[in-house]
């Protein structure tokens, strides 16, 4: 193997910050077809970790198995310590492993600010409280109305989350991804079909939000990561090819070789 | 901000109309009686109940569900067999009706909601079926003929509801019970889980919501729901019989909510009203109504699909009634 993960171990590497979402030998298969295998991953407390690769290379399906999405095949995931390999999607996502889509994942027909108080809602058990008035929900708008004006949302508040531009609708997606105070931000290509525009302004949330938490991204845009992620582990059909960052890995022959295009040999 | 506090004081102005419309529909439902035939709104009345209750899935949860009939015939059968042959009161039938009617959606659900879409349709279908085959089997259910002469009783021991009238301010409360129940239940921070559900289930899922467990409340309390509006109905007419558990029965309260318009508070009891006012009128004309219920279903498809009620909202810039604050 490549010494792809130097970060599990090593004395060099004592100051990094704590681990706080590892996967161990992870693997996935689809009736005879390995989509992911081998993946080892380790996701550090305010560090930007990329996940990248060609299309196909694995990284959804990778995203799917972290958040228990979907089950591994083999493998181990732990979180915080804790062993989180067979839990349920929304017992991970109450733990503070949260993620969101490729496809923007809004609420289409609740407003920008329900969208938010959805997720506010979820601690202090308002979820189940069916005899009460939606009004008990106010308490948490200025929660919501804060977490908005912190990406910028806060003046289209009041709109239907489908009446948002592409864009905005994934800044809201992170924002409600926010409400939940997660430890750890899983983003499954937060850029996709962004004007570059609203990159740059979701870059800077990104940036903003990593202070005090840990972010694993699904990134195209090469750029991108270059400027934010300070650990890149490059997938390609369904293995880790490389791991490091982005000096290291853009450098590394294997990773030129896959995103040149160039043939495989067998 | 200017904007917004107008938005704020139309929002209030519209709140205001509609606690009109509210007072005059009740003063309208209480007056009601005088004017035309109580049985014909008690039958009314009912199907808007269920259809409401069926609506709380569809609708708010989106969950299309096939097998409803189960839960208001069931309801029939047991209110029915409780104050016929136990000699119960008949506020005490109909609540073992809407009890009978939960526990029977709390098993069919527990069932159900484990696939989606059109599997969840089809599990609901063929649960209801079977729930139909043990109605036309069970002795207590007396098979084909049912279970006639079911005598209305008196509530609470002292009011007869063998008077018309009586019987229909019964049957209007057990409807305004079943239908602020069901407003409260979708306007309630319960409901906003709902409506995230319907609108993306795995994005509630990645938010940390048991989607299961929240569908499964949901189609516990429809069931419920709907079991009322069938333990009523079996009182009104006196009898319980296998028409109200088969499966036309549920694609009755499909069309009906359809009719009217999902996701309104309104639109299934104008859409129930619809039907069974049809269905009235011309059970003595020459047409056959089901060939007329369905042109008119299918006219309403094609021409607004949201429904009567659903297309008004449209027309005055509204998306969503349960929306309106």
């Amino acid at each position: 193997m490549l010494d792809a993960h130097a970060g599990s171990g090593g004395a060099a590497l004592d100051a990094e910050p704590r681990v706080v979402l590892s996967a161990r030998g992870l693997r996935r298969d689809f009736a005879g077809f390995v989509a992911v295998k081998n993946v080892d991953l380790d996701v550090r407390h305010a560090r930007i970790h990329a996940l990248i690769g060609p299309n196909g290379a694995g990284k959804t399906t990778v995203f799917n198995l972290l958040t228990k999405f979907l089950a591994p095949s083999a493998g181990r995931i732990e979180f915080m310590g804790r062993d989180i390999t067979n839990a349920a999607p929304a017992k991970v996502a109450r733990l503070g492993l949260v993620r969101s889509f490729q496809i923007s994942a809004t609420f289409p027909h609740l407003s920008v600010l329900d969208n938010v108080r959805v997720a506010l809602q979820r601690p202090g058990g308002l979820g189940y409280q069916f005899w009460r008035s939606l009004s008990t929900l106010d308490l948490l708008t200025p929660r919501a109305e804060q977490l908005l004006e912190t990406v910028g949302l806060h003046d289209e508040r009041h709109k239907l989350a489908a009446d948002l531009s592409y864009g905005r609708k994934r800044v809201l997606e992170i924002a409600t991804t926010l409400a939940l105070d997660p430890k750890v931000l899983l983003l499954d290509e937060p850029m996709a079909g962004m004007g570059h525009e609203d990159v740059g302004i979701v870059a800077e949330i990104i940036r903003g939000v990593a202070r005090d938490r840990a972010v694993l991204m699904v990134e195209h845009n090469l750029k991108v990561v270059a400027d934010l992620c300070d650990w890149i582990t490059v997938l390609q059909r369904g293995e880790i090819i490389a791991a490091g960052d982005y000096a290291t890995v853009s450098s590394d022959e294997q990773v030129k070789i896959a995103y040149m295009g160039t043939a495989y040999d067998d | 901000m200017a904007d917004l506090t107008t938005s704020e004081i139309q929002g209030q102005a519209r709140a205001r109309t509609e606690w009109l419309l509210v007072g005059v529909a009740l003063a309208a439902l209480l007056a009601a009686p005088f004017f035309f035939y109580p049985i014909f709104l008690m039958k009314m009345l009912c199907f808007a109940l269920f259809a409401c209750a069926f609506n709380l899935l569809l609708g708010f949860t989106g969950l299309l569900s096939f097998g409803h009939a189960a839960f208001f015939g069931g309801a029939a059968y047991f209110t029915a067999h409780a104050v016929k042959e136990w000699g119960w009161t008949p506020e005490a039938g109909v609540l073992l009706g809407v009890a009978g009617a939960a526990l029977l959606g709390l098993v069919m659900g527990f069932f159900a909601i484990r696939r989606q879409g059109i599997y969840f349709a089809m599990i609901t279908l063929a649960l209801s079926q079977m729930f139909f085959f043990f109605c036309l089997q069970a002795p207590f259910t007396k098979g084909e003929d049912g279970i006639q002469g079911v005598p209305r009783g008196h509530l609470f021991g002292f009011i007869d509801l063998s008077m018309p009238l009586n019987m229909y301010y019964f049957v209007l409360g057990g409807f305004l019970i079943g239908v602020f129940a069901i407003w409260r239940i979708v306007n309630s921070p319960f409901g906003m889980i709902l409506k995230s559900i319907r609108e993306n289930e795995s994005r509630a899922t990645s938010l940390g919501y048991s989607v299961a467990r929240y569908k499964l409340a949901a189609f516990v309390m429809s069931a419920a729901l709907a079991g009322l509006a069938g333990a009523m109905k079996t009182l009104v007419f006196q009898f319980a019989t296998l028409t109200d558990v088969t499966w036309q029965m549920s694609g009755e309260v499909i069309l009906m909510t359809l009719l009217g318009g999902i996701g309104t508070m309104l639109g299934p009891i104008v859409g129930a009203g619809l039907v069974v006012a049809l269905q009235n009128y011309l059970a003595t004309s020459e047409f056959p109504v089901t060939v007329i219920t369905g042109a008119i279903f299918m006219i309403c498809v094609l021409l607004f699909r949201r429904g009567i009620v659903g297309e008004v909202y449209a027309r005055l810039g509204r998306t969503d009634s349960s929306d309106a604050r």
